[in-house]
């Protein structure tokens, strides 16, 4: 052979794959279904994993420099956020309770992420899906790392952040967004990506990632701010490479359609109801807003959603079933989820209260149909109850969903008055929902839901107790005893806003800092 | 000289978090790593068992039969995250692309002696597939493994060898151009030469317990491919015979060896230092991977060095004996 003759200019395509899929082989020592076997047991078939367009060919060399860049600009900032006490610069004290929800919440879902992604991008027969993953795989952990570095210094001065990792695994509302993420993980490769690269990067995140980080710099967050604005790159991505994933999946057979459309239905419900966290959010815990939640969902979902599941259409994709109920739904999600956690202000990991006059004012003008008639006669009333000195504080245990894990707070679609329940039978156990939608991914997979360790009914089996905790002691307090479970710090932790730790020191701090 | 910023001075309320706390000695000032690392991973309370491999949780500490009380107690020399990782490969990165830049301006490619070229691309492009291999086993390895002490620096060290797997392809794609790939993949796939190491790739893919692939992989193949190939073959044979600009184009490799050695050696220290039984297990591991791996490069090293390649081979097998015995093992 000629060595020499073959040296020639090569193009950018061309170069990518030797860089890439060309690395990859068939084995015959051991069979390529051993070597790879999790992609066959979903149903989804994959005629030519060479039909792969990379989404973006990007090399380890480019990778490291751009990556390396970025992270130096970002541990700038945070170096100079902490040296300079940034966090007396945020709007309020109440704004930090939405970082408490971040790193209790979603932090941890960015780490799942990377093991995610580390486990798909190893399964892939297809050797350039699994670059694309391994490269997801390691900016989720960089997401994971990176918001440990940045709530960090938050973490020094305010409640409710000490112990997220206990809590995650463990407090009642925070199994809402572990049992999402462990339902995609546990679910095989196809399903994953569907689920977390598709309708969580693809569709969702302008819902979810996008409401913190401008929330951190209308509120003055400084340095979650330069967090989001570097990941900002990352995200797109991930966006870019979930709709690759789409694609490629429904043009390899026909036979593929039905089952992604299946997966889009349950997971655009599975992270929409996530979302409810992230609704009240927006539109009870963000001292100075952004928008409400239902402009958001407006432009967000029925928009720009609206917009890719035209594109879709060609495929035989039609929008998830949960969609309209969605849109029917935006006039009440926040002010339900708010209202819930007010009430369970004793237990839940974050400070809460009524919104103020201004506030309320607000709400008013974005939810002309729903806020004064039905939500802001509750929070008066609490408001009033308080100011007496007697801040309602619901002490029993509420019953949960059992897909969603959310409790049982949502209205009927049609009736806004009327607490919506469903129920499955399967081998003679009695299984509650919040919605049809929730039912309905349970009545195609029971087997699976049954096993959901619903913190509720881990409390009622006596499996929320530290050990050497005596239940039939005369005096015994089971909520005070879940909570030392949980390692709450009771009183600083949780309770209302107004008296709390937090309060104080940001006063008295900003006072001296002045 | 001293000035005196004045600052307000607020006391903190803790120093970390309590995953950290609790690894550290008690709440007390972390590191970058620390944060980014300690107790990072779920360990409780999983809701689905995975349909792909139910017979364990999410995350289960049983997917290797190593044991140890605190999956923690695996610590990096380096104290890597994502963050000084990526900025630790970008200058490096920047070094090789001087160095790929100097090869091909100064016409270093064409002015190598023919016969040390073909013996170097004989050598060295096959390989890449092998550091592909490499980055499969440790994303396994981070996908199945256990805490993120652990789990963590393997997807660093998959990415590496992907970058590593494409600089052997920028080298071929330099000295020769596109169909000397296809000719080392030819090579790979049915050359008898290259069939003994393919064999233990391929056998390594459907290992199942992740730290005896740890073993397989990062201590045993790469510890006697790295000294053997980058040291011995290329650093000392071909640069001393013409082919410095061979050892440039690979500098990376020996750099990230001595690196990562290191790292790897810490765990393999840990882990045999937790029992007996995990000190017999993993010297049972390393006895058979050893011995399979240097029957595996004998005729790899063959291609460069011919009548000396046992000699070579044994060297470097010495030297990881000796490497081995250090770090508790018996081999």
């Amino acid at each position: 052979m000629d060595m020499e003759a073959s040296k020639k200019k090569l193009g950018l395509k061309e170069r990518y794959n030797h860089l890439t899929r060309g690395l990859d082989w068939e084995t015959s020592y051991q069979p390529m279904e051993k070597v790879y076997p999790y992609t066959r047991y979903e149903g989804i078939k994959i005629h030519d994993w060479d039909k792969w367009e990379d989404p973006f060919r990007l090399t380890m060399d480019a990778y490291w420099k751009y990556q390396g860049e970025k992270e130096k600009k970002l541990y700038a900032i945070i170096d100079a956020f902490a040296q300079n006490n940034g966090h007396l610069g945020v709007s309020d004290a109440r704004y930090i309770n939405t970082l408490k929800l971040f790193i209790q919440g979603v932090s941890p879902l960015e780490y799942m992420a990377h093991r995610g992604f580390a486990h798909v991008g190893r399964q892939f027969d297809g050797a350039s899906a699994r670059v694309a993953c391994q490269m997801q795989s390691v900016d989720e952990l960089r997401h994971a790392q990176t918001q440990m570095h940045t709530v960090s210094n938050y973490n020094k001065y305010y409640n409710g952040m000490h112990n997220w990792r206990h809590w995650h695994d463990r407090v009642w509302y925070l199994s809402v967004p572990k049992s999402f993420f462990d339902d995609a993980m546990s679910a095989g490769p196809f399903e994953y990506v569907v689920a977390i690269s598709f309708a969580f990067e693809y569709v969702l995140t302008n819902l979810l990632f996008v409401p913190f980080m401008s929330g951190a710099a209308y509120n003055g967050d400084m340095g979650t701010v330069t967090f989001g604005f570097s990941a900002q790159s990352d995200e797109s991505r991930h966006m870019t490479l979930g709709l690759e994933i789409i694609k490629f999946i429904l043009e390899q057979d026909p036979a593929n359609v039905p089952i992604v459309q299946r997966w889009m239905d349950k997971w655009f419900w599975r992270g929409y109801k996530v979302l409810t966290l992230v609704s009240m959010m927006m539109d009870y815990m963000l001292p100075k807003k952004v928008m409400s939640w239902k402009e958001a969902w407006e432009i967000y979902g029925e928009q720009n959603g609206g917009a890719l599941f035209n594109d879709l259409a060609r495929y035989g994709i039609r929008k998830p079933k949960g969609w309209e109920q969605a849109t029917i739904e935006k006039d009440h999600l926040s002010h339900q989820a708010w209202a819930t956690f007010y009430n369970y202000g004793a237990a839940a990991l974050f400070h809460t209260w009524t919104p103020t006059e201004q506030d309320k004012d607000w709400l008013s003008e974005k939810y002309p149909a729903s806020f004064d008639k039905l939500y802001r006669p509750r929070f008066e009333h609490w408001e009033e109850q308080a100011k007496q000195g007697k801040r309602f504080y619901n002490t029993t245990l509420p019953m949960l969903c059992t897909t969603c894990q959310i409790p049982m707070l949502f209205t009927e679609p049609t009736d806004p008055t009327k607490i919506c329940y469903r129920e499955s039978d399967y081998k003679e156990e009695k299984y509650h929902f919040c919605s049809d939608h929730c039912k309905e991914i349970f009545d195609h997979e029971p087997e699976k839901y049954v096993q959901s360790w619903l913190p509720v009914h881990q409390i009622y089996q006596g499996n929320c107790f530290n050990p050497g905790v005596d239940p039939t002691a005369p005096d015994f307090d089971p909520l005070r005893a879940v909570l030392d479970f949980y390692k709450m710090n009771f009183g600083r932790d949780n309770f209302d806003f107004e008296g709390s730790e937090d309060q104080k020191n940001f006063a008295q701090w900003h006072g001296e800092g002045a | 000289m001293h000035i005196d910023l004045k600052t307000v001075k607020i006391n903190p309320l803790r120093q970390t978090f309590a995953n950290v706390a609790t690894r550290i000695g008690g709440d007390k000032a972390a590191s970058r790593y620390q944060e980014a690392t300690l107790g990072l991973q779920p360990d409780a309370n999983f809701h689905y068992r995975p349909t792909w491999d139910p017979g364990y949780e999410l995350f289960d500490p049983a997917r290797t039969a190593i044991k140890m009380k605190d999956w923690y107690a695996f610590k990096d020399p380096r104290q890597f995250y994502y963050g000084n990782w990526t900025m630790t490969r970008a200058r490096q990165q920047d070094a090789m692309e001087s160095n790929f830049d100097f090869v091909e301006s100064r016409g270093l490619d064409a002015a190598l002696p023919a016969e040390l070229k073909r013996t170097a691309l004989n050598l060295l492009l096959p390989l890449r597939h092998v550091a592909w291999g490499a980055n499969m086993n440790n994303f396994s390895i981070c996908a199945y493994g256990y805490g993120t002490a652990i789990t963590a620096p393997c997807s660093f060290h998959a990415m590496d060898q992907l970058g590593i797997a494409q600089y052997i392809t920028r080298l071929g794609l330099l000295l020769v151009g596109p169909d000397a790939l296809d000719a080392a993949k030819q090579a790979w796939l049915k050359l008898p030469e290259w069939q003994g190491l393919r064999h233990y790739v391929e056998d390594s893919f459907v290992e199942k317990d992740w730290f005896s692939l740890f073993v397989a992989q990062n201590f045993v193949l790469d510890g006697l491919l790295y000294p053997l190939i980058y040291d011995r073959i290329v650093d000392d044979h071909l640069a001393m015979n013409g082919g410095s600009a061979i050892a440039m184009l690979t500098a990376f490799m020996s750099e990230w060896n001595a690196e990562v050695t290191k790292w790897i050696d810490a765990q393999i220290k840990t882990a045999a230092a937790e029992s007996a039984e995990n000190r017999e297990l993993i010297s049972s591991w390393v006895r058979a991977y050893r011995d399979r791996v240097a029957a595996a490069l004998l005729p790899i090293a063959g291609i460069a060095l011919g009548d000396v390649a046992q000699e070579a081979v044994d060297e470097v097998l010495g030297q990881f004996n000796t490497r081995a015995a250090k770090l508790g093992l018996s081999v």
